[in-house]
């Protein structure tokens, strides 16, 4: 008992110590590389656009180099107009998302989960889908008017479809196995929802989320586009008029930042919700 | 661990049980009595079991053995309270099987956690609607100590995915036993396992069979497992599934597996299923 007891302090810390320094080295070394390697071909684009537009080859009117539009961005947060474009765009979305998405999840986990809503409702909603989006725009500003309802509206059509589809397919696969795990202790339909379906499901939910989020963004700027007073997308259509290439190009910048920061807060989100499971 | 002692052995069944000088539980008697059990398929009812009588005593390791499609896995899940649409009548301590119930805790070949639950909340959802009224049982024992039962208390916060076959399948053991069951159903639960690991388990089983004292029926294809570690082991003949033959493995524990009475009982239960089939409506128990 004694002696491995004596023993092991003495291998033990070298060797973890020794494995431990290895380790450190590979994962210092490896991931720096990649980000390095990540970022060279976007910096040296922009380097080169930034000389381009400088030396004149590029007209301002056309392409105007990144720091007039980083300037641009700039003074329109410091006017107070980006501010106010930007608020009424991420209302927009999120308004239609959340409207969209809790369609999207009652429908779809009624279709998952009832066999018979299924085939009421899948064969419709299926044909709905494979209407185009932009398709819809005249119908609801004729329906709804140019007011915000319209464009809440297309975002919410935009951000439904992936959420049902994806939470009716997964309600739909839950492991029959574990379903009979929930019949064996005699789980109530609300309790097998809880306890097994919900949590079943939810990485293929946060999937459907996400994506419908995705749509959500890429709707508002269709609506956007087409009539509108505020929002990003109006700037872009403002730049266009009157011919300022450097705040269209700012607006795409923004409508990606926008866009990736709520990906990824929804995907943290998803990151907590899932917690330490393996799929 | 309760000791020996507390438990009250009952009187009923309690004669054919002295040999083993185990007290049981109070309950878990298992009488089977199906006529006819048979799928539908869209043309024909295709006949699965057939007069099936059979009862099991308290306390007692029962083994089913038979060909794959014998109607084993049928006869355990009727059992259990998951098929319910058959001729004849199943019950625990006279009372009718009409569903599932925590009194039958139930092993499958696969172990059935749900993955996104520590090995601890897997355990203790095996106590899920544990309250039931108008039983007087001792204040069930926790979570713990289940765990401390299978050997698992040092992976109480991993989730399934980290454990081995082996582990999983203790912990969908332990989470059938939480509900305190009366009789334990297992369903080849140790079928998947590489060899050693399966050998380890069943030693394990023995181990915690006779901790808890649950009436035990075990499904399997594999007769070493069978003559290892049952009373009685209940040889089926297939399609439809009938009993064959009851043999009783009057082989004291542990047993050794290389011992001559242990080869002699398994070559018997070998033959057996290589013999022309001779079907026997009352089995004759054979010693």
């Amino acid at each position: 008992m004694s002696t491995p007891g004596q023993n092991s302090p003495v291998i033990w810390p070298t060797a973890a110590g020794t494995d431990r320094a290895s380790a450190k080295v590979e994962t210092t070394r490896f991931p720096f590389s990649e980000h390095v390697l990540g970022w060279v071909l976007p910096i040296s684009l922009l380097l080169l656009w930034e000389i381009l537009a400088r030396v004149g080859y590029l007209p301002v009117n056309w392409l105007p180099a990144p720091t007039i539009v980083a300037r641009t961005i700039y003074q329109l947060g410091v006017a107070g107009d980006l501010w106010k474009h930007l608020a009424i765009t991420v209302i927009r979305v999120a308004t239609g998302f959340l409207l969209g998405a809790s369609a999207g999840t009652f429908l779809g986990a009624l279709a998952g989960y009832h066999p018979l809503a299924c085939k009421l409702l899948d064969p419709m909603l299926q044909a709905f889908r494979s209407v185009p989006s932009i398709a819809w725009v005249p119908l609801f500003l004729l329906w709804l008017g140019i007011e915000e309802t319209s464009k809440v509206a297309l975002i919410s059509v935009g951000a439904f479809f992936p959420v049902y589809l994806n939470l009716s397919v997964a309600v739909r696969h839950v492991d029959s196995k574990l379903i009979e795990i929930g019949r064996l202790y005699r789980l109530s339909s609300f309790e097998m929802v809880r306890r097994i379906i919900l949590p079943a499901v939810l990485p293929e939910y946060i999937v459907g989320l996400r994506s419908g989020l995705g749509l959500a963004w890429m709707f508002v700027v269709a609506a956007e586009l087409l009539g509108a007073s505020s929002g990003l997308g109006y700037l872009m259509v403002d730049g266009q008029m009157t011919g300022r290439a450097a705040i269209i190009i700012a607006s795409v910048f923004l409508f990606a930042v926008c866009g990736k920061l709520s990906d990824w807060m929804m995907s943290a989100a998803g990151a907590k919700l899932l917690g330490h499971r393996a799929r | 661990m309760p000791s020996i002692d507390s438990i009250p052995a009952t009187g009923a069944n309690s004669g054919q049980m002295q040999k083993r000088l185990r007290p049981t539980c109070a309950g878990g008697t298992v009488d089977i009595e199906i006529t006819c059990k048979s799928f539908r398929t869209a043309a024909q009812a295709l006949p699965v079991l057939r007069n099936i009588g059979l009862t099991i005593h308290p306390g007692e390791f029962v083994c089913i053995v038979g060909a794959s499609g014998c109607g084993k896995t049928t006869l355990l899940r009727i059992v259990a309270g998951l098929e319910t649409d058959f001729e004849g009548a199943v019950s625990l301590d006279g009372r009718r099987i009409t569903g599932p119930s925590l009194e039958r805790g139930v092993v499958f070949q696969e172990h059935r956690l749900l993955p996104w639950l520590t090995v601890r909340d897997n355990v203790a959802f095996g106590k899920t609607g544990e309250q039931k009224p108008g039983k007087d049982k001792v204040a069930s024992p926790g979570v713990s100590h289940y765990l401390d039962l299978v050997g698992l208390s040092e992976f109480a916060e991993a989730y399934p995915h980290q454990l081995s076959g082996g582990m999983s399948q203790r912990v969908a053991i332990a989470r059938a036993l939480a509900g305190r069951p009366e009789v334990l159903l297992l369903d080849e639960p140790f079928a998947a396992l590489d060899a050693l690991t399966r050998t380890r388990m069943q030693e394990e089983l023995l181990r915690i069979w006779q901790a808890e004292r649950t009436t035990v029926l075990l499904v399997t294809h594999d007769i070493e497992e069978a003559v290892f570690l049952a009373d009685r082991i209940v040889l089926m003949s297939s399609q439809p599934g009938m009993i064959r033959r009851i043999v009783n493995v009057d082989l004291t524990r542990p047993r050794d597996r290389a011992g001559y009475d242990f080869a002699q009982i398994r070559k018997g239960v070998l033959q057996e299923f290589f013999m022309p089939p001779t079907p026997l409506p009352a089995a004759p128990e054979a010693e």
